[in-house]
């Protein structure tokens, strides 16, 4: 293991975005605040409680689990989309460091910054809503695996895309209203049954039942499928990129 | 083309490599080439050869079609670290970090590269390169030919044995250029490995050990440099005339003549390996036709025009065999720039 390696590539992707230390922190903190005086106060106050949890609180673990989704895409996708777009790319390809090396050191930094800004969104929402989290050291695994899974799955969309446009296009079309069908702000148990049953196609649902588990103790299914969904998604992204580095697609030519 | 005389393994050894593109376009069509350890190797060729993609499959960024490449006896695929870790390249486009100071990208390069931290080395690559007063500088207010310098540091940061400087010298102003060839050649003292590709003829000339030209794709000489230059070297002999002539006399026809300057100036161009090099038959015949002259030159060719006649010859070549009328002979005045 190229321990050098690993460490220039992860402090060069935190020294990014200590640069751009108050647009990362304020931006998510702000519209998370929002979130909770329009749904937590406004519409929560006259919401019955969901599964016998306020709804003020019912809905911190899937705003931060939606959060979490955004940012882990967009930072390790620009992560290493920019190098390609400037053409600095260059030197990572030419040094003596392995594909797993610097996915761990690209994905490990963005994972990074998603769990700070984890954190950072759980402790603003400990100003509006009492939390009593019920397994803190899951919900601290929960954050860390989905974090990587997704900064994962934005290292390969940043591979990929072939714009800045794109970028945005996959977090934007399809992972946002995943998180929103996905039970961010409801229970599913709520849907009418046919739909309880199309929501189970959905993969995000596993994830947010998983962490909102973690919170209160129950979750839409039980917390191994949450798990398994997050190890499988984890298992899909890690095969496409240790396809991506075999062949250099997008990446050599 | 193949090395005879090789002393030692070549730190570098490439053999039969091929490139094609995606798009088909075959880049490289088997490549053979030796580097010797601490020498100065110059790769010559027009826009388009082939340096570039070379280079790049060298240095891992390209992926090579077929053919292998050993640096340092290690396969630069199967053993890419043990054959990275001993490059530095410094690539023909400046690709720069904007936001990162000078100090921190060179830092970067070098743990990028596995190895530990030393400030001191840094300092002294960005002093060597006169950029110890731009280090807290972010690179996006540099120059050019700052940006070029920031380049070439972060290829030294790792103490490389091996260096490739791809057009190095392209749109860079006198100084750094000066600069810089007083840095490669205390860098070939410390017995680095050089191998740059330049337009600048006169650089190969002056800096380089050795000399390959590529064309097309394809090696089509690889030569000591002093070798080179007296082997395919044209002379000129050139004669003032203490008379002019209004035309080159019938009875001087077999050495083809050019007359210049108001029929003042009468060259001969020879081959000087030539067993027969024509010129004391030619003086004889001058001294028979009472042709006085007032003083006499003679010029070996630069490496610039053998550079070109090679290409030459070899485009000429293809067309020949494109056409259907192959007939053309390969004229002598063809030969000439
Ligand atoms: N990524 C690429 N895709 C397709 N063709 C390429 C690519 N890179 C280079 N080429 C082509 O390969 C040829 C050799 O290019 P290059 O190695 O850059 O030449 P040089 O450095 O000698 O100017 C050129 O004709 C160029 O257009
Ligand atoms: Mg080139």
């Amino acid at each position: 293991m190229n321990l050098h390696s690993i460490w220039a590539i992860y402090r060069f992707e935190m020294a990014r975005s200590v640069r751009t230390l108050w647009q990362s922190l304020i931006t998510p903190v702000v519209s998370t605040s929002l979130y909770f005086v329009v749904f937590g106060a406004a519409i929560g106050s006259r919401m019955p409680p969901v599964e016998g949890v306020d709804y003020g609180a019912f809905i911190v673990p899937g705003l931060i689990m939606m959060t979490l989704f955004t940012t882990s895409i967009f930072n390790a996708s620009f992560g290493i989309y920019f190098p390609k777009f400037t053409g600095t790319i260059y030197e990572v390809l030419s040094a003596p460091i392995s594909f797993l090396e610097i996915v761990l050191a690209y994905v490990g930094a963005a994972a990074t910054k998603s769990v700070v800004l984890g954190l950072v969104i759980l402790l603003t929402a400990s100003f509006f809503v009492d939390l009593d989290i019920v397994h803190p050291l899951w919900m601290v695994a929960f954050l860390v695996m989905i974090s990587a899974a997704f900064s994962l799955f934005g290292f390969i969309i940043g591979i990929w895309a072939k714009g800045f446009e794109q970028l945005n296009m996959i977090p934007m079309l399809i992972v946002m209203p995943l998180a929103f069908l996905g039970g961010a702000f409801y229970s599913v148990t709520m849907l009418p049954a046919f739909w309880q049953k199309v929501a189970l196609f959905n993969p995000v649902v596993y994830l947010i039942s998983g962490f909102r588990w973690s919170f209160y103790g129950n979750g839409d299914v039980p917390v191994e499928i949450s798990l398994a969904a997050v190890a499988i998604f984890f298992g899909v992204c890690l095969a496409v990129t240790w396809w991506i580095f075999k062949t250099g697609y997008r990446l050599k030519s | 083309m193949k090395d005879t005389n090789m002393p030692g393994d070549p730190i570098i050894a490439v053999r039969g490599l091929t490139k094609t593109y995606e798009g088909g376009f075959q880049a490289l069509k088997g490549v053979d080439l030796d580097i010797r350890k601490g020498e100065i190797f110059a790769l010559l060729g027009p826009n388009g050869a082939g340096k570039t993609t070379l280079i790049n499959i060298i240095c891992g960024i390209v992926t090579p079609s077929e053919g292998t490449v050993t640096v340092g006896g290690y396969d630069h695929q199967k053993q890419y670290r043990e054959a990275r870790k001993l490059i530095g390249l410094v690539p023909q486009e400046l690709h720069t970090d904007a936001f990162e100071s000078v100090w921190a990208t060179t830092n970067f390069s070098r743990g990028l590269f596995g190895k530990a931290p030393d400030p001191a080395h840094i300092e002294k690559v960005l002093k060597d390169l006169s950029l110890w007063d731009k280090q807290k500088a972010r690179i996006m207010m540099l120059s050019g030919g700052m940006k070029r310098r920031v380049m070439i540091a972060k290829a030294l940061s790792h103490e490389p044995a091996i260096l490739f400087l791809d057009e190095p010298t392209a749109g860079v102003d006198v100084e750094l250029r000066r600069d810089m060839w007083a840095m490669v050649r205390k860098l070939r003292e410390s017995g680095v490995t050089i191998i740059l590709t330049t337009h600048y003829i006169e650089e190969a000339e002056q800096m380089a050990d050795r000399i390959g030209v590529i064309s097309k794709g394809e090696i089509i000489l690889v030569e000591e440099k002093a070798d080179l230059i007296e082997k395919l070297g044209k002379k000129e002999l050139r004669l003032s005339l203490q008379e002019p002539l209004s035309a080159v006399p019938p009875e001087l026809a077999e050495w083809k003549l050019e007359l210049g300057q108001d029929g003042h100036l009468l060259t001969y161009t020879f081959d000087s390996q030539a067993e027969r090099t024509g010129v004391p038959s030619l003086m004889r015949r001058l001294a028979d036709l009472n042709i006085g002259f007032a003083d006499i030159e003679t010029r070996q060719s630069s490496l610039e025009e053998i550079f070109v006649n090679l290409v030459h010859d070899q485009n000429a070549g293809q067309n020949a065999d494109q056409t259907a009328d192959a007939s053309l002979p390969d004229g002598e005045k063809d030969s000439r720039p």
